[in-house]
Formats: structure tokens, sequence, C-alpha cells
């Protein structure tokens, strides 16, 4: 139960976590990739890409989102910065 | 005349199907339509004891698909309403005795002579579940607003997308608006968004539907009734009756709600 204080501090409900955990859940639930298969999906394309364009591995962001009852798959990829040197 | 046929499902079991069949086919009945209710969750018969009819089976369902009665004969009239009946499922066979196309067949008769075909749906995704969305115009899904049953309700409403039979529309069953209030139940709103469907009725979590049940009288007849009042709704809208209010969110939020949570936190 979500006392005043808590409201106060910010915490999270239950409800809230109910929400969130579902939201994860409906859009992996809806297509034939389960959560546990992003990391694969991650690496595999960070590889392909890297073939060519150098990509900032540390910061890639892949996630399934919903928009109304249809999902998509948001990757947002950073480049490397290349110095190049005077020729 | 050609009747509509309505489905009501859920996917998981439990979350009041069978309930929200005998109050909203009661409700259109009530409304003056020539309804008749189908309970097609084979094996496990229940719509008849929540109408209180369970005393007057003779035959059923399965009797009407393999030839033993006329559909007529199946057919049991309600206590209360002259409008309403009911046709019940079988008590000792399985669901491998009724097929989609049976379904569609005493559906087709059903149309001729009645306005409404409610069809209470077995919980799961197998046979019994294709069986009762096969005939339906409009499908309707019963939830909770509680993780497991969102979840199902979600599956369901992609499978009947699958079939043309979309787009579902939600009934959202047992809310608990003190619970709601302190953030330990998924608000209305939450499901809808998460959802991503349309929303038909707003069901309150009230111990009359037990009492009602016990005595096998639809609370929707009970006209003093809120619960009972959110299943009338649930009736007219499909009727097509624009702007009926959503009783259960009103009270939550609206403005007498506030005044008598004030007044009772007050003591």
């Amino acid at each position: 139960m979500k006392s005043f204080s808590d409201r106060i501090l910010g915490k999270r409900s239950s409800a809230d976590d109910a929400k969130e955990r579902l939201r994860l859940l409906l859009v992996h639930d809806r297509t034939t990739l389960p959560p546990g298969k992003m990391e694969a999906l991650r690496d595999e394309l960070i590889s392909v890409i890297s073939r060519h364009i150098e990509v900032d591995r540390a910061n890639v962001q892949i996630e399934m989102t919903q928009d109304g009852r249809s999902q998509r798959l948001l990757a947002d990829i950073p480049l490397k910065t290349v110095v190049r040197r005077g020729e | 005349m050609s009747g509509k046929v309505i489905t009501i499902t859920s996917g998981k079991g439990g979350v009041g199907k069978t309930t929200a069949s005998a109050n909203i086919g009661a409700a259109l009945a009530d409304l003056g339509y020539k309804v008749v209710c189908i309970d097609a969750d084979i094996g496990l018969r229940n719509l008849d004891v929540v109408m209180g009819l369970e005393n007057r089976i003779v035959y059923d369902l399965v009797d009407v698909v393999e030839g033993r009665c006329k559909l007529r004969q199946a057919m049991i009239r309600d206590k209360r309403l002259n409008e309403l009946y009911l046709i019940p499922a079988a008590q000792t066979r399985d669901k491998s005795a009724v097929s989609p196309a049976d379904m569609r067949r005493v559906c087709d008769e059903l149309r001729k002579e009645h306005d409404y075909i409610v069809i209470d749906s077995p919980a799961g995704i197998e046979r019994g579940f294709q069986n009762a969305i096969a005939p339906a115009d409009q499908v309707i899904i019963v939830t909770n607003p509680e993780v497991s049953a969102v979840r199902d309700a979600d599956r369901i409403i992609g499978m009947v997308e699958a079939e043309e039979k979309g787009p579902a529309q939600l009934v959202i069953n047992r809310i608990n608006l003190e619970m709601v209030e302190r953030g330990d139940m998924l608000a209305a709103a939450d499901v809808l968004e998460l959802l991503a469907v349309d929303l038909i009725g707003l069901v309150p979590d009230d111990q009359d539907v037990i009492v009602s049940t016990n005595r096998g009288t639809p609370i929707a007849l009970d006209n003093k009734s809120r619960t009972g009042e959110a299943f009338r709704n649930i009736a007219r809208r499909i009727t097509g009756e624009d702007d009926v209010p959503f009783v259960a969110m009103e009270n939550s939020n609206g403005f007498l709600g506030r005044i008598s949570k004030l007044i009772r936190s007050g003591n």
C-alpha cells in the first residue's frame, strides 16, 4: 500500500510496477521474440553494422515499443567519431 | 430479422465471463429485445445456474447439434423475462462434441427470430474458444485489472483480430476503487492504454454479485444496484446508444466520490 509519505518521496506504487511489467511483457508476447533473446539480437545487430561502420558498442540501445496494437523495434546506434587527419 | 451474435470471452478463467454473459443477456432482454444466451462451455456448464434456470434443463446444445431434439426444445425460457432464453451446455460431453460449423448453423437459425444471441465462451484458446468465436458479429473480452488477466486479454485480442472478428471490445470487471485510489490496482485508463482496445464497460468489484448469483437472479435486474447499472449500460452500448456514462469511473474520481471520502477520512 502506498502511504502519504511514499507519495511525497515519489516511491512507485504496486500499480505502477504492474503497468511497467505489463508494458514490457505485452510487446514481447505480441511478437515471437522472448525478452531473453534481446541481448543476442543486440549483439548480432552490432556485429553486422560494425562490418560497415564503427559503432560505439557500449551505448547501443535496442528496445521494443508499443504503438497502439502494433510493435516496433527501436535501435539507437551511436557511431564512433572518426578523427580525420590531414592528408 | 437478422440478430446479432455477441461472444463474451477472456482467455483467463475466473474473470467473470459467465456473470457478464448472464447480466448482459438479461439487461438486453429487459430493454425489450429478444435474446438467447448460449453456454458454449461444453462439459463445464455454468450459465444455467448463474441465470437460475438449472432445474428446467431437459435438452442441451449437444442434443441440438446431434439432432436429438429441435432447437426450440433446448431453449429454456427465463423465469422473469419473457424474451430471454438459455441454451445450456452439455455436462457429460467435451468440447469436441461441437464444431465451429455447428455453432454457425445454430446461430444462423436463431438470428431469424431473435435480436441478440449472447455466447458465453469457455476459458482458454482451444476448441471451445474457436467454437464460441466462429459465429460472432461482435466480441467482448472480459478482464480484471490484474497482470495475468490483462496479459491473457491481450493474447485473446490478438487472436480475435487474426480471426477477423475484431475490433474486440473490453469489459474491465471487478474494479476495486479504493485499491485504485491508493495505487494498488491498475486503473481502467492504464489497462486501456496497455491493451489499446475499445472500452464497452467498467464493472465495480461488488460482493452483491455473489449474493445475486447465490439466488440465481442477475444483478442487472436490480435497479438499485450500481453494478447492475454498469451491466445495463453495457447492454445500452451494445444496442448502439451513444454517450452512456461509465459509472465506476465517476464515483472514483468525481466530485461526490471525493466528498464522501473526505467525510469518511474525517472520522
